[in-house]
This record gives C-alpha cells, structure tokens and sequence, in this order.
C-alpha cells in the first residue's frame, strides 16, 4: 500500500520539482546573471567551496555558483564528461586520470586553493602519543593488532576508517598505507564526525581524521615518515611548512578552454576574503 | 442523454483508475527488471578495471592467478614467485603511475608518446615483475606475457569472504559476510522485538483500559515517525559506549547495537498488527471460555493467542522485513567491516548499508556498481521469500475462518 502510494506521488513530485525549476529559472533571469558556474566534486572541499560561492554570489550578481558533493572520482568524471565546469579534489590527479584527459585532448588546468592535515588521533588516555608511517601501515593492514607492540598497554587496536567511497580514505590508504589494502577487520564509518565520536568513547582505538575535526575528546598523534628519527605533530604551522607528512593540498580543477567562465571563482577563492574563508572552515590558507 | 453522459462520465473514471494501476504495477516490474538487469552485469566481466591487464615476464612460468592471490602480492602479502608455484624470484610490483620512477618526463614525451614502448622496455628488462596497465598501453609487439584471468563467478560472488570492491588491480567480490552480516542482525532484532512486542500488544488489546490505550497506542506509532538517522545517531551515542561497558568490549559497534536500535525500529510495525489481530479474537469465543470459569490470564494464553497466531507471525515476519532493509541507522552503528560474523558482540557489515556508503563513488555501469546492485537483488529476494511466507500466513488464517 505504501508502495503504491509512493509510485502515485512520484509524478505529483516530478511535476511539482518542474514547477520549481521554472521559477528559479525565471528568478535568475530576472537578476540578469550572466555566468552559471557548476562545481562538483570532493566533500572534503564542499563546505569551503559552498561558503566562497555564496559570498561571491552576493558580491558579484552577475555570477551564479551551483555547488554539488558526491567525492572526487565524481567530480573528475563530471569534469571529463562536460557535465561541470569546475571539478574539486582533495588529491591531484592519477597517473591514469591524466592520461585519459590527454587523450581527450582535454587541457586541464590546477589551481590550489587550500591545504588541509590529516590528523591521526586516539582515546585521550592512551599512553602512545607518537607512531611511524610503518606502524600505522602496520595497524591499517592488520599486523599490528594489540597496542603494546607501538610501546603502550596491553590492549587491543580498534582501528576505523572512512568508507571507501571517500576521498580521505584513497588519500590514507595512498599515502600511509603504500598503496596496500586494509585489513577487512577495520571499522569504516559514515562521517568523519562518526570518527571522532567512536574514538572518543573507544579506549583502544585509532582514527584518522581531517585537522578542522580536531575536538578535546581525541588526542592527536605526532607522525614520523623517516623510521622515527623526526616526530612532528599536526598543527596549522607543521603543515603549512610543511614538515608535517599527512597534509595534502585541495584543489579545483578545470579546463582551459573555460577558463574565461570560471575565472571570477577561482580568482575569489585565491583572493585575500577567498583566503579568510579557508581558515574560517579550519583548513589551512595558502600563505 | 442524461444517463448516457453519466455512463461516460464513469467510463473516464474508470478509465483514470485503471491507467494509474497499470502505471504502478509496470514501474514496479521495470524497477525490478532494471535491478537485475545491473545486476546479472557483474558475472560477464573481469574483476580486474576495464580495458587493463596484468602481464609478467615472458619467461614466468605463471599462466594464471586467483583474484585472491592477485590482491595478496600487491599487499605484499605474497612476495616471492616460489610461493605460487613460479621460480624462487622476488616479486617486483609495477603500476602505471610507477613509471615516473623509472623514466624522466622527456624520455615519456610530452603527452606521453613513448609511454607504451617504455613500460615493455622496463617489462622485458625485469624478471620478477608483474606489470598492471591499460591495454592502450600495449605496444604491438609486447613482449611480456599476460595473465588469464577469469570472469566474475557466481558461485564465487554468493561464498566469498573478501569485500574489497574497490582493491588494485583486481577486485575481490565476495558477499557471503554482507549476506551472514544482514540476516545476523535481523534475527537479533527480532529475537530482541519479539517478546516485548508481544507483551506491549496483549496489554493494549487485552488488559489495559480504553483511555491508557487511547493514550499508548498512538505514542507507540510516533515511534515510526521518527527518522532513522536518528536512531543511528541515539545508538552511537547511547547504545553503542553502553553495550562497549556492558560487555566489556574493546567496540562497541557492534551487531548487537545494530540489533538493538532496528528493534527499537521494528517494535511499532510489530505490535500494531499483533494487537490487531488480537483484537479480531471474536467476542463470543473469549466470554465461552470465561463462561467455562478460565481465569482471564487463561483465556489470553489459550484462546486469544492461538486464535491470533498467524497474525502475530505476520507481525513477526514483517518487523524482520522492515529490519532487513535499514540502512542509515545501521550504517552508523555496527562498524561496518566485512568479515564473517561468528558472534553478535563483534562489528559486522549489512547488504543496505554496503550500498548506502558505496554507491556514491561507484562509477556508473562500472563493475563495483553493478555488483551493487546485485547486492541489492540479493536483498530484494530475501524480502521477496519474507513477504512470500507473510501471504502464506494470512492466507492460511483466511481459510481458519471459514
């Protein structure tokens, strides 16, 4: 019955979202905007991108910013496709990706617009305050299971992660993990605020989350990429110079021969008010 | 003319109310068509990415490799020849991205003309390697040797343990934990739902009087009103840590929070219908057995609730049906790794919510999409056999009273 129901609405909402669409269209033209930029990609760029288009918006009416989600592979395939005109990635592009714009013929231009760090964190009472890349490779893979062999207590790793259709967890597994698999054990949620939630309640576990999601629940890792000589903690400062190893720059990518189109987006997001939006989302400006 | 205007008048009526059937029942068969269409995708393709292979030194003696022993030795799991039956040779793993290692950007050529012919050249020049590229890349007289690799199987999809949809170079497809993972937490949910909703629908039909009921009964239906990310979010938070402390786990998601919160979930679709069909019990047949000089205790236990079993049953069945296809709620809450559950106290993965957090990235027509979707036909069969036996039941009660 509700089935039915539903299948009987479906047109009702079909015809009213047709309604909705003729409006909005109707509204645009009657502000006169002359540009309709589409952006699309990496969720990890999304509120940053959503906040520099509305204040663009309202600085410029003859721009129009559409934002949409759904992760970087989206967006790059968007961007392929023609279907976007600006692509957002937290990760540059494949080897692979390139080679299909390339052979498109398809000019693709970069722009970073932001840093941001990712931050391994624990339960606040765990004796471990430092790890090696090869021990959280270790621990992602499931050869370390129990946290006495990183030099704390006794206790069994919790390990989560994101899920696979997430930009941080390609990003993780490419950096951290060398390319390799996670052990199927590994915990994976929703959201990155999931993450944090679980790790706070969780005395054994381990997470990894983007620097804005730093709360007082967690207690952040100092990180070493050179078998533990040099231990750096992630920090605004570590990764903007770039000492500390899990930061990765976001970017928006798009092609040259729209560059005319996109270029009010890009240039106010490299702006100084562009800039100050950066730090207010919690990644981190460009200088 | 009067009539006659009238019997059109009916006929278009008639007309309307025919067409918007017909329009239901045929989205509902496309539906379903589209679904297994997608779905039955995934056996005619390599679980390796479109248009790549998988090619070794033309003097390895390998011909062939399991999926499994594929993801193992880019794991470095496997990283010796010797271990698979080859020579006793280091494995030497090489990507496409790889080549920036090897070979500067001018000796790829500026829109990477030579690419094809460097990576044979670094191919033939190195033993022990195992080459994954796209087969553009493939020069005409490639001399390494390509590895078979088998189709999708079914019977390899519906008994494999391994979830890796997304693995390089070959994608592990192995639904069995998801399958085990699914059905596990519904039957914990209705183990859980089952005898409270029972008592709660006896008390309403039964013992309470008409102003309690009046007041409980629709507080009971609010409960499905409530969205089910709410429901996730109150298990992570409440559920979750006190099921963790409870049992003194190192997680607490785990399958029995997810049990307990679709329990939570389904407890309105079960006492509903019980209470219904409690109270379809007829008058005569409770005040014959009071009139025996049963005590009304009795009378509930032997008359009412044999006389209501089959819409209980349907009850039952129904609420493990509205548990199966949750998503939200038990995305959030049992932890989602795929592995074989032997134990409601460990975290285990569902078929709803595996699509739920995967579907967005899979690329449309792709192989991790289409093997979504027979996920989904795998879940649309289970919900199909519930509501089978749901129509088997009331039916059966349909010819109990006559």
């Amino acid at each position: 019955m509700t089935k039915k129901g539903l299948f009987l609405m479906l047109p009702l909402m079909a015809m009213l979202s047709c309604g909705k669409e003729k409006n909005d269209s109707q509204s645009t033209e009657n502000a006169s905007a002359e540009t309709s930029v589409t952006i699309k990609g990496s969720d990890t760029v999304l509120p940053l991108a959503q906040k520099e288009a509305e204040e663009l918006m309202k600085a410029d009416k003859n721009v129009s910013v559409t934002v949409v989600g759904g992760g970087t592979g989206v967006g790059l395939t968007a961007l392929f496709d023609g279907t976007t005109d600006i692509a957002m990635a937290s990760r540059d592009l494949k080897t692979e990706e390139k080679l299909k714009f390339s052979e498109a013929k398809q000019e693709i231009e970069s722009v970073t617009i932001a840093f941001d760090a990712l931050a391994v964190i624990v339960h606040p009472d765990n004796k471990v305050s430092q790890l090696t890349r090869e021990q959280l490779e270790g621990i992602y893979t499931g050869k370390i299971t129990n946290w006495k062999e990183v030099g704390g207590e006794d206790a069994k790793i919790v390990a989560y992660s994101r899920e696979s259709s997430s930009g941080t967890y390609e990003f993780f597994k490419e950096e951290v993990m060398d390319k390799k698999n996670y052990a199927s054990n590994i915990l994976s949620m929703p959201a990155t605020g999931a993450i944090v939630q679980a790790v706070g309640q969780t005395k054994g576990a381990i997470g990894y989350v983007g620097l804005a999601y730093e709360t007082k629940e967690v207690k952040q890792l100092a990180v070493s990429y050179d078998q533990g000589k040099v231990y750096v903690a992630p920090s605004i400062a570590s990764a903007k110079d770039k000492t500390y190893p899990i930061s990765r720059p976001l970017f928006y990518f798009y092609n040259k021969a729209n560059a005319a189109k996109v270029k009010p987006v890009v240039d106010y997001a490299l702006s100084a008010n562009g800039q100050k939006n950066v730090s207010e989302i919690g990644y981190i400006p460009l200088n | 003319m009067k009539t006659n205007f009238k019997n059109i008048k009916e006929k278009i009526i008639e007309t309307i109310l025919m067409l918007s059937s017909a329009a239901t029942s045929i989205t509902v068969v496309l539906i379903v068509f589209f679904l297994f269409i997608e779905g039955s995708g995934v056996f005619s393709k390599k679980p390796i990415e479109d248009g790549f292979l998988l090619a070794v030194h033309s003097t390895n003696p390998i011909n062939k490799l399991e999926p499994e022993q594929v993801k193992d030795i880019f794991d470095q799991k496997i990283t010796n020849w010797k271990q698979l039956g080859g020579k006793d040779q280091p494995i030497v793993l090489f990507r496409t991205e790889d080549i920036t290692n090897f070979y500067t950007d001018e000796e790829l050529g500026a829109n990477f003309e030579h690419f094809p012919a460097k990576i044979n050249e670094y191919v033939t020049k190195t033993p022990g390697v195992i080459a994954f590229f796209s087969d553009k890349y493939k020069v005409s007289n490639f001399t390494g040797k390509e590895l078979d690799i088998d189709k999708v199987k079914f019977f390899e999809f519906l008994s494999g343990e391994e979830w890796y949809p997304t693995a390089h170079p070959i994608a592990q497809m192995g639904v069995k934990a998801l399958i085990f993972g699914t059905l596990w937490v519904s039957f914990g949910a209705i183990l859980i739902a089952l005898p409270i909703g029972l008592a709660a629908a006896i008390y309403l039909s039964e013992i309470a009087n008409k102003k309690t009921r009046n007041i409980l009964k629709p507080l009971i239906e609010l409960l499905s009103g409530i969205p089910s990310v709410v429901y996730g979010f109150f298990g992570l938070v409440i559920i979750v840590p006190l099921i963790q402390k409870v049992f003194g786990l190192p997680v607490g998601e785990t399958g029995l929070a997810g049990s307990i919160v679709l329990a939570i979930m389904a407890l309105p679709t079960i006492i509903t219908i019980s209470e219904d069909a409690m109270r379809n019990t007829p008058r005569a047949m409770k005040e014959a057995s009071l009139a025996l000089g049963a005590s009304k205790w009795q009378t509930i236990y032997k008359v009412v609730i044999p006389y209501s079993a089959s819409g209980i049953t349907a009850a039952a069945i129904l609420g493990i049906g509205r548990a199966i296809g949750e998503t939200m709620a038990v995305l959030m809450v049992t932890g989602n790794a795929a592995v074989m559950p032997s134990t409601l106290l460990a975290p285990l993965r569902t078929i709803p919510a595996t699509i739920a957090a995967e579907l967005g990235e899979a690329a449309n027509g792709g192989l991790h999409y289409q093997a979504l979707f027979a996920l989904g036909c795998i879940l649309f069969l289970i919900t199909f056999c519930i509501n089978m036996i749901v129509e088997l039941v009331t039916n059966k009660k349909a010819h109990k009273k006559h």
